[in-house]
């Protein structure tokens, strides 16, 4: 009887650890999102060039994710590139002359889109469109507007 | 000389079709065990689980120690040794973790089970439960899968978790690592997807290295020599199966 007693204990104490382990590994290892995702509105922008954005890359507004980007399509009548995006319902007091920018994350991490605030007194809120957006920064182009720059000044 | 080829591959596939049958049998007796003989099972947890905590626990120390180490005079070469915790993470959760551990699970725990049945068949103790109008499919070998299947999960989980508190411990406490970096490139680049990709491995290795410990023992010759062999085998054949499993597995989620 005390044997068993035993057995069971160790048995139990180790399928806690081992649930605790398991535990960790889904919420302490992964990032946590301040983001829920409950209620949302959907809004639009376009951009000329995203980069490499992509499906569930966050939206956020002084760095803080409020949102996340639900698809990356390319429009072949306009010829460029249109990016659905959800808002938390939230923060539904976003001017609707704001501004969308692709950014990077650090120096080689991930993009997001940055909204910087504008001045109107609209509100965005469901299907509404971005309209000013600034295009992901294609590295090559920076290099290439760069050599020509330099060659412009050595004449 | 090609006829002989021939029945080797054939007698391989009659083998593994037995396997695949024996495993559904297994699988068939699986939930009125958990439900009528629940103590047998934990018994066998007790067995492939809890025994094995230590040395999985030391082994996941030293292997994130040295990823710690590695990472980190690697790493610094390009002046990123803040990512060490990312290289840590990835290895341990999505490959070492599963993998050594079920290599060590079969070892530990996989040989224990196959020589015990073994021994059990050359005693004479599996006929003598026949005798007694026992099952000794339900009343021995199903506790004994289901307790491996369900620790080494449990098992590799534990291994992960302390191979990353030793790469801790080695990048942030012994060469400096700054503590919010080490763990703050880890939650941004880990996804729940990774962590899946770790937990699926871990249970298909499980069943495997469980399943094949408990049939090499079943069917073991039932003499010392054959015991002993049995149980070499089921360590090899695990070994084997887990590298080629996690190959595939690893294939499947890219």
């Amino acid at each position: 009887m005390q044997q068993t007693r035993s057995v069971e204990l160790g048995t139990g104490l180790f399928v806690l650890l081992g649930l605790a382990a398991l535990f960790f590994l889904t919420t302490q290892t992964t990032g946590s999102d301040s983001f829920s995702g409950d209620e949302t509105y959907t809004v639009t922008a376009r951009f000329q060039n995203v980069g490499s954005l992509k499906d569930r890359a966050p939206v956020a507004m002084s760095g803080v994710t409020i949102g996340r980007v639900t698809s990356v399509k390319f429009d072949p009548e306009a010829l460029d590139a249109e990016v659905t995006f959800v808002i938390d319902s939230r923060y539904n007091q976003i001017p609707d002359d704001s501004d969308a920018s692709i950014l990077t994350a650090g120096l080689l991490g991930s993009q997001y889109i940055g909204l910087q605030a504008g001045g109107s007194e609209f509100y965005l809120e469901e299907g509404s469109e971005i309209q000013f957006t600034q295009s992901a920064i294609v590295i090559e182009n920076l290099i290439s507007k760069y050599l020509f720059k330099s060659g412009d000044g050595a004449e | 000389m090609l006829q002989e080829i021939w029945y080797t591959f054939i007698d391989f596939v009659r083998t593994f079709g037995a396997l695949q049958l024996f495993f559904v049998r297994l699988l068939v007796n699986s939930p009125s065990i958990i439900m009528r003989r629940g103590g047998l099972v934990v018994k066998q947890i007790h067995n492939a689980g809890a025994l094995s905590l230590v040395i999985i626990m030391v082994c996941g120390f030293f292997v994130g120690g040295v990823l710690g180490l590695q990472g980190y005079s690697n790493l610094s070469k390009f002046n990123a040794e803040d990512s060490v915790g990312t290289f840590a993470a990835f290895s341990l959760l999505k490959e070492l973790g599963p993998v050594i551990t079920a290599l060590l699970f079969a070892g530990r725990a996989g040989t224990a089970l196959a020589s015990e049945i073994g021994l059990m068949k050359a005693t004479d103790q599996l006929s003598a439960m026949e005798m007694m109008a026992i099952n000794p499919l339900r009343r021995v070998l199903v506790p004994r899968f289901l307790g491996g299947a369900i620790s080494m999960p449990l098992l590799a989980a534990v291994f992960s978790v302390v191979g990353l508190f030793g790469a801790h411990i080695v990048a942030v406490n012994l060469l400096g690592v700054d503590q919010g970096a080490f763990w703050q490139q880890i939650q941004s680049t880990l996804e729940i997807s990774d962590i899946n990709e770790g937990i699926i491995k871990s249970i298909v290795f499980g069943i495997v290295a469980s399943l094949l410990a408990v049939w090499e023992g079943y069917n073991a010759v039932p003499t010392a020599e054959g015991v002993g062999r049995a149980t070499t085998r089921s360590v090899v054949i695990s070994a084997i199966s887990v590298l080629i499993l996690d190959f595939m597995i690893t294939a499947s989620f890219i």
